[in-house]
């Protein structure tokens, strides 16, 4: 089968390209790049007026599968990423069983193969059951195919431990992907300390939780040479800390979710569990200086920590619901509405963060547009506007805390390995 | 005029007209209280549930007799010992009570927020009776009705909020409803006891009981929780009476017809000295009866009542 994508505009940071061009499709992979091309037999998709890039890479997710299918499977997740307009997804082992073993992780990949319908790369543990106590065996976690270690949801509290685990995972060489809190600081937290932890009487999770671990882990990354990832960074005070260290020529490297970058914690108000998450959403001037990374290049790259949760996990007390936002679906529509719109963050810098920054932050080769890569595409309507409506997600996450908003720019077609799998938000498989 | 709103959630967000209305309100209900037949038809096939997720005698108690002195219905759901323990979720413990045809809940809780979130999924009203650190508005209102009695007005006073405001949702509905009145409001109590960027809300922060006591017309005195020493938040509780503890001579400063009044239950030798607890100064046992008017008015004009009926 021949696909034929004509007349959108080509955006990729890695191959340079940023103009109308048509791409010819076949057997998977891009066969050719240019200007009208007339190809009979193949199927003609008009693409005018879109965006077309590289396909759209997430490196931090959760699909909940194997252990938490009733908030999400890989089946229900893939689908929401291919509605989102993601290619690939890395997922984090927090299920149950975790992904501690190699036997977890295959399970993971086959599964992916079977009812996904997108690439899954599976993310391993640092320690065994995220207990934070034993190395997990991280050689045989790359042999099945895991491309980074994170207890994610979870800190590494004792620093010996995660010293090891960074010496241990730089001869891979392996990402060691760290969810920095103090457990002690963000002790029964369930919002951003500040004033309006103060104004709803709900306790306060402080910057210094995350701050003062990034601090000590920054330390151990420098030390051991490792490279060290810092997920979902969230505070002015993390940027700070990240940019000096890079300054100074430590191996790290930090994703940001959407939710961080255009939500501030006075969203709290109504006590809306969707609103919850960890780290949580802070205040504007945590807003501005995590921009301002993503613009000085402190910040790598954005990653949706997509967390679905059963509505029931949602529909319940402030203080007894899960920490986690359904983002799979909105991340891109939230990004080009709220940053790229009004103008604070470029297109070709949103698809870098999306592409080949979080690809060289996994050690995979870039997805590119270019005769003879894989058909791996993401094509955006930058004028379609529609109302996030939660109901209509494939994600069985209903939690999202834009619900009703009007965004402005949305995914409209992804292509997986030559297929069309989404288009205009829905499944085409 | 009558209160136009489903729920009484909190003072934040009411304004002071009907603040003004609940209290005008609850003058008459307290002659009620006072009369040797205690009794008003005016709520007859009403029917008022408490549920309260935390222990409490006195506001629940309190909520208790107010509707039954003016004829409602009256039950108390020993919510903490039953559903609870079962597991039941509070969705579903609030739709059997709604069931039941109840028309009106008061509820506390130890989670901030839960009075709203429940409020949203049900068709009764809901009486916020205190949720976690949150607000506490019908304490604030029998409070400010107990400061109106004495001075006759709540414009401008100065007034110093003392003890653990971090965790204290009677300081933020007294920070609320008294802003609404224009009047000073000083919270003072240990650093680590005083929640970030309270000033933000209007008032003025002091650590030092004699500095924030300078010319105040009302101190409001707030239980100390004993646990809060076990988080470490203050090293003992004698130290903390050291520091906090309101007594008479600790009211130098102040206006010399200061008010004292306090939640309850008293913690005497703590956070208010026994001389102090059984001098004229100090409110507490009218706060208990006011209490009991102001949720009168509030049941009344919530259940459809208007002012001008309440005399009959």
């Amino acid at each position: 089968m021949k696909l034929l994508i004509k007349n959108g505009h080509l955006l990729d940071p890695i191959s340079k390209i940023d103009r109308q061009m048509d791409i010819l499709i076949e057997n998977g992979c891009i066969q050719e790049l240019g200007e009208k091309l007339e190809i009979e037999d193949a199927i003609q998709i008009d693409a005018s007026g879109k965006i077309v890039c590289p396909g759209f890479i997430d490196l931090h997710v959760h699909l909940r599968e194997p252990g938490f299918e009733y908030k999400e499977d890989i089946a229900s997740g893939t689908r929401a990423a291919a509605a989102g307009g993601f290619t690939t997804v890395c997922c984090m082992p927090n299920t149950d069983p975790v992904i501690d073993n190699a036997a977890v992780a295959n399970f993971v990949r086959e599964r992916a193969l079977l009812s996904g319908v997108i690439h899954v790369l599976p993310i391993g543990c640092i320690t065994r059951q995220q207990e934070g106590e034993l190395l997990s065996p991280m050689a045989e976690l790359v042999a099945a195919g895991c491309v980074g270690v994170s207890d994610d949801g979870k800190p590494v509290m004792n620093a010996r431990i995660m010293r090891n685990a960074l010496d241990y995972a730089k001869m891979f060489p392996l990402p060691v992907m760290v969810h920095c809190e103090d457990e002690n600081l963000s002790w029964e937290g369930q919002m951003h300390e500040g004033y309006y932890s103060t104004l709803y009487g709900l306790r306060g999770i402080p910057t210094l939780a995350e701050e003062t671990m990034i601090a000590r882990d920054l330390m151990l990354a420098e030390y051991t040479g490792a490279h060290l990832h810092i997920c979902h960074v969230s505070t002015a005070g993390s940027v700070q800390l990240i940019r000096a260290a890079k300054q100074k020529g430590v191996a790290v490297t930090c994703e940001v979710t959407p939710h961080h970058l255009t939500l501030t914690d006075e969203i709290v108000g109504d006590y809306d569990p969707d609103t919850k998450v960890n780290p949580p959403l802070r205040s504007q001037k945590h807003l501005d200086a995590l921009l301002e990374g993503l613009q000085d290049g402190t910040i790598d790259c954005i990653a949706t920590d997509h967390a679905p949760h059963h509505w029931e996990d949602k529909d319940c007390e402030y203080n007894m619901a899960a920490f986690g936002i359904s983002g799979l679906e909105t991340a891109v529509a939230v990004l080009m509405d709220r940053l790229v719109r009004s103008g604070k963050l470029e297109l070709a810098e949103l698809v870098r963060f999306f592409t080949s920054a979080p690809a060289r932050i996994l050690g995979l080769a870039p997805p590119v547009l270019a005769a003879g890569a894989a058909a791996d595409l993401t094509i955006i309507d930058p004028d379609i506007e529609k109302k996030v409506d939660p109901k209509n997600f494939y994600s069985k996450g209903k939690n999202n805390p834009y619900k009703g908003m009007h965004l402005k720019g949305w995914p409209w077609m992804t292509i997986v390995d030559g297929e069309i799998i989404a288009h205009d938000g829905k499944i085409q498989v | 005029m009558r209160l136009e709103r489903k729920d009484l959630l909190g003072l934040r967000d009411i304004s002071r007209e009907e603040i003004q209305l609940i209290l005008d309100t609850a003058l008459p209900m307290k002659d009620i209280i006072l009369r040797d037949i205690k009794k008003a038809p005016t709520l007859r096939g009403k029917a008022l549930a408490t549920v309260f997720y935390e222990n409490s005698t006195r506001t629940r108690t309190s909520f208790e007799i107010a509707g039954k002195y003016l004829s409602a219905d009256t039950v108390n759901l020993q919510v903490t010992s039953s559903s609870v323990q079962k597991g039941e979720s509070l969705r579903d413990t609030i739709k059997t009570i709604e069931m039941m045809g109840f028309d009106v809940i008061a509820m506390r809780h130890s989670m901030s927020g839960t009075p709203q979130y429940v409020a949203r999924n049900t068709n009764m009203r809901v009486i916020n009776a205190g949720d976690g650190a949150n607000e506490h508005p019908t304490q604030a209102l029998l409070d400010m009705f107990t400061i109106l009695e004495h001075k006759k007005t709540l414009d401008d006073l100065k007034v110093a909020i003392v003890g653990d405001i971090l965790h204290s949702r009677v300081a933020r509905s007294n920070i609320y409803g008294l802003s609404k009145y224009g009047c000073e409001v000083r919270v003072v109590g240990p650093s680590t006891l005083i929640p970030p960027e309270i000033e933000r809300l209007g008032v003025k922060t002091y650590y030092n009981l004699d500095q924030a006591f300078k010319g105040v017309d009302v101190i409001n005195v707030l239980r100390i929780q004993r646990e809060r020493q076990q988080s470490a938040l203050f090293p003992s509780l004698d130290e903390y009476a050291d520091l906090y503890m309101v007594s008479s001579d600790r009211l130098q400063s102040a206006k010399d017809d200061v008010l004292v009044l306090h939640p309850g239950p008293m913690n005497r030798g703590i956070e208010v000295s026994s001389e102090l607890a059984d001098s004229s100064s100090m409110l507490v046992n009218e706060q208990v009866t006011n209490g009991v008017a102001v949720r009168m008015a509030i049941l009344f004009l919530m259940m459809g009542g208007s002012r001008g009926e309440v005399a009959n």
